[in-house]
């Protein structure tokens, strides 16, 4: 057991299945968020629809990344949950409305509008409560004793409200370069129009994240404005991904803009791990601290290493399945 | 009053955990009846066995769905209220819990995608190999909860040093000495849930004359099926009840409203429980017959609640009464079961109306005794989280105030009666429109129709107006 550290194997299992998972149901619970402002319901029933086949493959990736946790990084779990207590039950209610909204909205037409509203609330809610836990997270949590020593709402900080709604608006994005990729006609011309002032809300977040972000973390300023000058690559290649995704949407490209938004998370996503590595409970923890036992640990692992590369094919084969475009009057077959 | 943020989170996680059981314990019992159907399918080629497995399918696919998002909730509710016993317990708990989550992946991911929609598009062979999997896949899921649960009855294979439980044989921790008693208890009670749902929709349908063959075939399959299950499950669960007795005597001496030790003791029907006097306040009971029972002699001794400090008695009185509720309802069953017997041998099990309509109500019974069974059991270990290790008041989250627990104790029960209200009226719109010709069916329309979802099995609509796309 000397040759492997089964911590780092496992931050690096939980760090790509929230990657996974942020990028994946982000698309989803953008169009969520999206839904109040489409043209029409048309567009309303293409945007559902594009996204029907695969959300619950989507939020499989949070409950893996949840019950890793627990199993490998117990004292994440343990202080996270208390120090969000009220975030976690909003975003847990949000995402029960959306994903009941998916089964019944089709089912439904004198009760289409309340499952409308259910599926907006509940995705733009949860998404809200994902970027509150990311401004948390690069606040810091008053831990003693190995349990979260703080009050019910010391998470909700102006810059917790502004992750909160930079993820939102990151959401949105995503969602909006999705139904570039999966529509077409006036549904498109739509999400082509929206794209760029998403972008512009995104990186004006953004911006705003990254210049306050040194000031809130002493680690992080020193991180950022010490000797380590190499990790300027991460915000450089967002930005280029930035750059990317309006250009192709200039250029009425249908796929590029999608995956350059994923450009965008992926760099923005490790410049974050960059900053705050190897602490994992800020201020004082590190993924060591945070630790369960070794054996503990290995028992799991054997069973994810399984189950992870089924996950995968069924997700890749799920896609493959429902790939190509999502007309107005038309499901799935 | 003062908000106590124990009690609230323990009235928390029983509102969630009950409402989360009564999917599951449903739906493992299903999915072996549905594997039992696709074989015999396959044997026979009987088409009734075949309409017969498509309506039990669907409604399969509403429950477990509605079952996984009440099981999303569950995993969170360890670290936002009881975020000290998960800290405590990780070591064990995380792990297990996790093989839960990986066992279901693995069967959602492989195998129900092809029982929901592989019909017609798979070989029949391969289908209910399908089927075969998910019923044991259900019961591999089944296996690492009732494992975790039982483990905190009695913690086996484990250090605790410095409020952390380390495992020291995983062996001795999974198959810790309450869970085999507690797994046979329970699988069966899934099997009578199950026996006795089929029952009384089977019933129900032959009261309105809708394809009687396939149902008579259905329900007397149950009626045999709950013939042997009924009283095995009293034998199974006396057996629970020794094993329980030797473990956590507390337990059964609330069970029995007993509360001095001694022999000769009897087996109360009737009494009022009184914690503070230490007492019951009036009791029926038939003499020697506990005794008889938890010792197998007449005159054995049990011991009594005064035994253990009044702090550390589990609240007699819903355990006393919990306890008769199971038992009487499991009593029921059997004669449930027997009568069906007598008028099998009559011939007209499915003609009789009474007994047809008695099934009907008898189907919300099942789940009353699990959940009964479980508040027995979960109260019958306070004040233990984990027993004899560590008190419910260790393991609460320290940050947690009155307000907050009730905030999300409202919530839950709000959020719970919008989304169980429309998933249990859309499951009896499921029912009423089953085992019809389909030119009399309602459907949702082919356009929305849209495969590897759960509910994506059923095409009843979810209200009355028939969609316009298709008129």
């Amino acid at each position: 057991m000397e040759m492997f550290d089964l911590t780092i194997i496992w931050a690096g299992i939980i760090g790509f299945g929230l990657m996974m998972y942020v990028l994946m149901d982000g698309f989803d619970l953008g169009l969520g968020i999206l839904y109040p402002f489409a043209p029409d319901e048309d567009a309303r029933d293409v945007m559902m629809n594009s996204v029907a086949p695969v959300w619950d493959g989507n939020e499989t990736w949070l409950v893996l990344a949840g019950a890793g946790l627990l199993g490998a990084f117990p004292l994440v779990y343990s202080v996270f949950l208390p120090a969000l207590y009220i975030g976690v039950f909003l975003m847990l209610a949000g995402l029960i409305f959306r994903g009941v909204a998916f089964e019944f909205r089709f089912k439904s037409r004198r009760n289409r509008r309340w499952w409308n509203r259910a599926f907006c609330w509940g995705s733009g809610v949860a998404a809200f409560a994902q970027g509150a836990v990311v401004g948390a997270y690069i606040q810091g949590f008053h831990v003693e004793n190995f349990a979260f020593a703080g009050g019910a709402f010391d998470w909700l900080t102006p810059f917790s409200v502004l992750t909160g709604f930079g993820l939102m608006a990151g959401y949105a994005l995503l969602g909006a370069t999705w139904l570039i990729l999966k529509s077409e006609g006036h549904i498109q011309e739509w999400a082509y129009r929206i794209t760029p002032l998403l972008l512009a809300l995104v990186l004006g977040v953004f911006g705003i994240i990254s210049i306050w972000t040194p000031f809130v973390n002493p680690v992080v300023w020193e991180r950022w404005f010490g000797h380590l000058q190499l990790i300027w690559v991460f915000p450089a290649l967002a930005l280029l991904s930035a750059f990317m995704v309006y250009r192709s949407v200039k250029r009425r490209d249908e796929g590029i803009p999608f995956v350059a938004t994923i450009g965008i998370y992926v760099f923005t996503y490790l410049g974050l791990i960059v900053s705050k590595w190897p602490i994992i409970v800020p201020p004082n923890y590190t993924l060591w601290d945070a630790a369960s036992a070794p054996e503990s640990q290995l028992f799991l692992l054997i069973g994810v290493l399984f189950v992870i590369p089924i996950i995968l094919t069924y997700t890749a084969w799920t896609y493959w399945v429902f790939r190509g475009k999502v007309r107005v009057g038309e499901g799935y077959h | 009053m003062e908000l106590d943020p124990l009690v609230l989170s323990r009235m928390q996680f029983a509102f969630v955990v009950s409402f989360h059981a009564i999917f599951p314990v449903f739906t493992i019992g299903l999915a072996s009846y549905i594997a039992l159907l696709h074989g015999l399918f396959f044997k026979t080629n009987n088409p009734a066995w075949d309409r017969l497995a498509l309506f039990w399918t669907k409604v399969f696919a509403v429950v477990f769905g509605m079952g996984v998002v009440s099981g999303i909730v569950m995993s969170f509710q360890f670290g936002t209220n009881w975020s000290n016993f998960s800290q405590a317990a990780s070591n064990f708990l995380g792990p297990v819990l996790s093989y839960e989550v990986v066992t279901a992946f693995f069967l959602e991911a492989a195998f129900l995608g092809v029982l929901l929609f592989g019909r017609g598009k798979v070989p029949q062979g391969v289908h209910l190999f399908a089927a075969i999997m998910v019923a044991i896949g259900t019961f591999i899921s089944s296996f690492w909860i009732l494992s975790a649960n039982s483990w905190m009855h009695t913690p086996a294979g484990v250090e605790l040093i410095d409020y952390r439980f380390h495992v020291v044989s995983w062996t001795e921790a999974i198959f810790n000495p309450s869970f085999p008693y507690r797994f046979a208890h329970m699988a069966m009670a899934s099997f009578l849930t199950g026996g006795f749902v089929v029952a009384g929709v089977s019933a129900w349908f032959l009261l309105r004359g809708r394809d009687p063959e396939a149902n008579r075939r259905a329900l007397s399959m149950c009626l045999w099926l709950l013939l042997f299950l009924a009283p095995a499950q009293a034998v199974v669960g006396d057996f629970h009840g020794l094993n329980t007795l030797e473990h956590q005597p507390a337990k059964v001496a609330a069970m029995e409203g007993h509360w001095e030790t001694s022999g000769n003791v009897p087996l109360l029907l009737f009494a009022i429980p009184d914690q503070e006097a230490q007492t019951n306040r009036f009791e029926i009971g038939i003499p020697n017959l506990a005794s008889l029972i938890l010792t197998h002699s007449t005159d054995g001794v049990i011991q009594g609640l005064n035994e253990f400090a009044p702090e550390e008695q589990p609240p007699v009185w819903i355990v006393f009464w919990a306890f008769r509720v199971m038992v009487g309802i499991g009593l029921l069953m059997i004669a449930t079961a027997l009568i069906g017997l007598l008028l099998r041998r009559k011939g007209k099990f499915h003609q009789h109306t009474g007994f047809l309509k008695t099934l009907v109500y008898m189907i919300p019974m099942p789940f009353v005794a699990v959940l009964a069974g479980w508040i027995v059991t979960e109260s019958g270990r306070a004040p233990w989280l984990v027993y004899g290790m560590m008190a419910h008041a260790e393991g609460v989250t320290p940050s947690l105030t009155g307000p907050m627990a009730l905030f999300t104790l409202v919530g839950y029960v709000l959020v719970y009666a919008v989304v169980f209200y429309a998933g249990i009226y859309y499951l009896t719109r499921v029912v009423r429109n089953g085992m019809l010709p389909n030119e009399e069916r309602e459907t949702a329309g082919d356009n929305f129709r849209r495969p590897m979802r759960p509910l994506s099995a059923t095409e009843t609509p979810f209200d009355d107006d028939v969609d316009p796309v298709r008129n």
